[in-house]
């Protein structure tokens, strides 16, 4: 327990946030950056579980791009590529591109953003998840930012404009 | 134009391109290509287009936003666009500026929707300067609480795209085709659309703002004028544009879903 309260400030101090919904809920002064995930420089987010890599966007992203009101998604079985777009975004009169930061088969797309594509603004790591993936290198994922390489991205990102 | 040199030394490089009358589809279809491939700056401008044609943002309705019937019984073409944003009815009184830049193209600039609309409201704060109380207000381009131009952008890994429709002037016909959009800035408070916008023909004569728009530019870009022949042999042929008209059937369609 204590050692679960340390690792809980200094995450905090840190602005890391372990994949836990108590620690999510401290967070919303600031992005959140979430630990365990791998990040792109394009603001997105994958979560590697067994066969299956969830992807997304950050908190970072989501708070520049502002009330998400259209999702574009792809087809379940076609295909992403590292670094390319695969869908889009909708806010303040804008589309922006998503891009994959892997390579893979899509094996689900989130239906629910048709209906809520807020959820992209609300939750931006657990139920505004956009597609699944089958990643098809997984050495892939090892380029890119863990969670306080993208933490200090995002800040210098954000000081240098 | 021809702009003094010495002012451009250290800018970025910015094509200019100028039409009149220049279909709407096309020039769509150009500046979609033009984001997705090419890695240069630029800027069109087209004076009027042809035929009054409405066009939707990406995300656009048709039921929501249209008087389908009368579309449909007016033949009334529809285009969804690549951009975000609403719906506008454009014609030959309508004059169109598009910016389409690299990341790096403005310095100090996030490539984000605010950020992209905040520059752009401080480039046309040039154009309009001491007229009619200019301002961008909600991501619109108002005089005091009247909008005379609509904007859409579209953000890509390393480019973004910022176009806007001035209304010149407007026929008032035209906007009977649009119904009331359920998405409105606030400042609109339920204004119906005669009561909203206004004429930039009321405030600037249609040169002087053509004019003051390229200077505008050229005190962040270094211009070159270029024609649409010389760039056309660039502009990859098997690129396909999702900007596209909407067929009868779809509208049809639409309207019965939405049980209109």
């Amino acid at each position: 327990m204590a050692l679960r309260m340390w690792a809980s400030s200094t995450a905090n101090a840190l602005k890391i946030s372990c994949a836990s919904k108590s620690l999510l809920s401290l967070s919303r002064c600031f992005a959140t950056v979430l630990d365990g995930l791998k990040y792109a420089e394009s603001h997105e987010w994958v979560k590697h579980e067994g066969s299956v890599a969830t992807i997304g966007i950050t908190d970072h992203a989501q708070d520049h791009l502002g009330e998400v009101v259209f999702v574009e998604l792809p087809e379940s079985g076609g295909s992403v590529s590292k670094g390319k777009g695969f869908g889009a975004v909708e806010s303040v009169k804008a589309t922006s591109d998503v891009n994959s930061p892997i390579s893979g088969e899509i094996v689900e797309v989130n239906s629910k953003l048709s209906e809520a594509p807020g959820l992209i603004n609300s939750s931006p790591y657990e139920e505004g998840w956009m597609i699944k993936v089958k990643p098809r290198s997984p050495s892939e994922l090892e380029s890119l930012m863990g969670s306080k390489e993208y933490t200090k991205f995002c800040e210098e990102e954000d000081a240098s404009h | 134009m021809l702009l003094p040199q010495t002012r451009n030394i250290g800018l970025p490089m910015m094509n200019l391109m100028r039409f009149k009358g220049l279909p709407i589809l096309q020039q769509l279809h150009i500046e979609e290509q033009l984001l997705r491939t090419s890695s240069e700056n630029w800027c069109i401008i087209n004076d009027g287009t042809n035929d009054p044609t409405i066009v939707m943002g990406v995300s656009g309705k048709p039921a929501e936003l249209l008087e389908i019937e009368s579309v449909l019984h007016d033949q009334v073409p529809v285009i969804r666009r690549f951009t975000g944003g609403g719906t506008v009815i454009v014609d030959h009184e309508t004059i169109f500026v598009t910016f389409i830049c690299n990341k790096e193209a403005v310095p100090d600039l996030q490539p984000y929707p605010r950020s992209i609309m905040s520059w752009s409201g401080s480039l046309y704060s040039k154009v309009f300067q001491g007229i009619g109380d200019f301002r961008l207000r909600e991501n619109d381009y108002v005089f005091g609480n009247h909008k005379f131009g609509g904007n859409a952008q579209s953000i890509t890994k390393n480019k973004w795209i910022h176009h806007t429709s001035f209304l010149w002037d407007f026929n008032v016909r035209n906007m009977a085709y649009l119904k009331l959009p359920k998405r409105a800035p606030a400042y609109r408070s339920a204004r119906g659309h005669l009561d909203f916008i206004c004429r930039l023909n009321d405030y600037m004569p249609r040169s002087t703002f053509i004019d003051k728009t390229v200077e505008a530019a050229g005190t962040q870009f270094s211009l070159r004028s270029l024609e649409l022949e010389a760039i056309e042999t660039c502009l990859e042929t098997e690129f396909r544009p999702s900007t596209r008209f909407l067929t009868s059937e779809e509208l049809e369609v639409a309207a019965a879903v939405a049980g209109q």
